[in-house]
């Protein structure tokens, strides 16, 4: 029998668990949509925040041997344009039954409260919160990703003017990463992507003899990422019953599997978009479907988890 | 991928642009097919994609227009430039006879296209336009590459006095495919002159870029990516997002 991709994420049926990962081909309607075209389960847009930002200046992406390292900064037109774009690709995804799912960040609660209500306009099917942002109340400037108060209060925030499915974007960047979800779940999430960027970390080139990114520092995505990833989901998801997109590092139908079985109901992609384009996700599909095969795997449900033995 | 993501190279020649800017001559390789780009960086200052005007040895035809730009022309022979590339797709070498029109920098782009189709014997004719003749880049490149090289200048400073389309027009149909770089509103007069029997068309984009490997989203031209899908299109596939840019 032909295995069955298709999962159920928080009540929505992806035809395949391989969702676009925020900050990905995500800046216009017409990328996001051919990526559901070309094949991915659910696709994610790029965080937007009530204020718009330029974001750093370049280097501010590379490719690097483990992966990429990123500084973008967050660069958005705004969470009121955000809206026109998140309306216009609703509109290309619905007739394909590929769910959207509208990220935001904001530097307040009330600023996630805000960018929350601007996207909700566009009726995405998930807003997904990246909490991996500095708390600018925070002395420090400390990520709210890093503070379960503080990631208990935007969730609180976002849930309070937001009745939809709330998934709350974790950071790996914590020695505490199921506190973190712990405390967002108690205020309301309804779900988590696991992980966010690694680090900060840093490149620099030897003859130039500084760092190469115009930031100096950046987060940290692609295979380097997956072991780490794979830990996170592992540990979240023994803690709770809340499902997750598990995103970090997956570029083959192996790791895709391996992150099921630490736990995830779907899997982010996004480095492994770098160079092959959205053509990854029929390849991750026909992968997959290979190996569950080759194990006698008929539905992802069956192994969702099995490595907590 | 290795260590190094960058290749550095030592600039070895420097030809100025009438008062545009310049042409870096390097003293590296980056084997590519003619319209692929590399991502050029200044530390310090900035990183920017720019056309591989020639790959063996490396070249860049730079106008300046914004800091980056700026210090690549303060560049002097015995400098270093970081690059990391090839990136994109090119043009592809289409029928005997090839029509080749560039607007102001956009004439970089044309140069190795020039080059390659010299070297498999075909036939190319060249028109390169400016707003004006101390603008134009690259003319005296482009001759020894060229069957027939003709300027326009918008204000007739030099050869023909009108834009560059006008000047190409007469040559269309001898054509068997149409190359074209230049200022985007170029690009979209050229594809709303098209007649519907028009040889193939080939056009070359910019965009803001950050990645240049089809990650960020940033240099996107409706659903196409100018990095990972472009920098050239066949000119219908991008036609109805043409003037949309921002570069
Ligand atoms: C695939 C590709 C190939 C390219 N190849 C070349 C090339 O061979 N030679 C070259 O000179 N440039 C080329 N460019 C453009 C180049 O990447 C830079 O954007 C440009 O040179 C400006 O860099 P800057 O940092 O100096 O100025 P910026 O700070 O970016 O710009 C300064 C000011 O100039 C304006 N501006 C920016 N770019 C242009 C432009 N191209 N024309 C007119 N005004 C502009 C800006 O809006 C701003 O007002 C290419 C771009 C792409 C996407
Ligand atoms: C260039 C780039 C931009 C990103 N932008 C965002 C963003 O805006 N919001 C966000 O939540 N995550 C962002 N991320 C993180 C990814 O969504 C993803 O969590 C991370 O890259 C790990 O997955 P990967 O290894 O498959 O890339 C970005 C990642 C990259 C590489
Ligand atoms: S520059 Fe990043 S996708 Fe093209």
């Amino acid at each position: 029998m032909e295995p069955n991709l298709g999962v159920n994420l928080a009540g929505l049926e992806l035809h395949n668990p391989f969702v676009l990962a925020s900050g990905i081909w995500g800046s216009a309607a017409e990328t996001l949509i051919r990526a559901g075209q070309a094949g991915a389960g659910a696709v994610t847009s790029k965080s937007c925040s009530v204020v718009p930002r330029r974001g750093h200046p370049n280097p501010a992406v590379l490719p690097w041997r483990g992966g990429l390292i990123n500084a973008v900064g967050l660069a958005n037109p705004g969470a009121a344009e955000e809206r026109l774009i998140l309306r216009d690709t609703q509109r290309g995804l619905r007739p394909l039954g590929v769910p959207l799912i509208a990220s935001i960040f904001g530097g307040t609660p009330d600023e996630y409260a805000r960018a929350a209500e601007l996207v909700a306009q566009a009726e995405p099917d998930i807003i997904e919160v990246n909490i991996s942002c500095p708390n600018v109340q925070n002395e420090f400037g400390v990520p709210f990703a890093l503070d379960p108060g503080a990631a208990a209060q935007v969730t609180a925030a976002v849930r309070a003017v937001y009745s939809g499915r709330l998934f709350i974007k974790l950071s790996p960047n914590t020695p505490a990463i199921t506190a973190v979800a712990r405390a967002a779940a108690q205020a309301g999430a309804d779900g988590f992507t696991a992980v966010n960027t690694l680090g900060p970390g840093m490149l620099i080139d030897t003859h130039a003899r500084m760092p190469i990114l115009s930031n100096r520092i950046g987060g940290i995505s692609g295979p380097a990422l997956l072991p780490i990833a794979l830990r996170c989901v592992y540990e979240i998801t023994q803690a709770l019953s809340l499902p997750v997109i598990g995103t970090g590092g997956i570029a083959s139908g192996e790791a895709a599997l391996q992150m099921v079985m630490a736990g995830a109901t779907a899997l982010g992609v996004g480095s492994a978009l770098a160079g092959e384009g959205t053509a990854v996700f029929q390849r991750l599909s026909a992968e997959l479907r290979t190996l569950m095969a080759a194990e006698g795997i008929a539905a992802l449900s069956e192994v969702r988890g099995c490595a907590h033995g | 991928m290795a260590e190094t993501l960058y290749a550095r190279m030592r600039v070895v020649r420097k030809v100025t642009e009438g008062s545009i800017g310049v042409t870096l001559i390097l003293d590296g390789e980056l084997p590519c097919e003619p319209g692929q780009f590399a991502m050029v960086w200044v530390p310090g200052v900035e990183e920017r994609p720019f056309t591989l005007m020639n790959d063996t040895p490396v070249g860049l035809t730079i106008a300046e227009v914004g800091p980056l730009t700026h210090a690549l022309c303060a560049l002097n022979p015995g400098d270093w430039v970081w690059l990391r590339g090839p990136y994109g797709h090119g043009y592809p070498l289409q029928g005997e006879r090839l029509l080749l029109i560039g607007g102001g920098s956009g004439s970089a782009s044309l140069a190795l296209l020039a080059k390659r189709a010299k070297l498999h014997d075909l036939h190319v004719r060249t028109f390169l336009g400016a707003r004006s003749a101390s603008l134009l880049m690259l003319a005296w490149y482009m001759a020894d590459l060229s069957e027939k090289l003709s300027i326009a200048t918008d204000d007739g400073t030099l050869g023909f006095h009108g834009s560059v389309l006008q000047a190409a027009a007469s040559d269309l149909p001898w054509a068997t495919a149409v190359y074209a770089c230049g200022p985007e509103g170029m690009l979209a007069a050229l594809a709303a002159s098209r007649k519907p029997d028009a040889p193939p068309c080939w056009v070359n984009l910019e965009r803001v870029m950050r990645c240049g490997i089809g990650v960020c989203g940033s240099c996107h031209c409706g659903s196409q990516l100018v990095c990972a899908d472009g920098p050239v299109f066949a000119v219908e596939k991008v036609a109805a997002y043409l003037g949309s840019g921002h570069t």
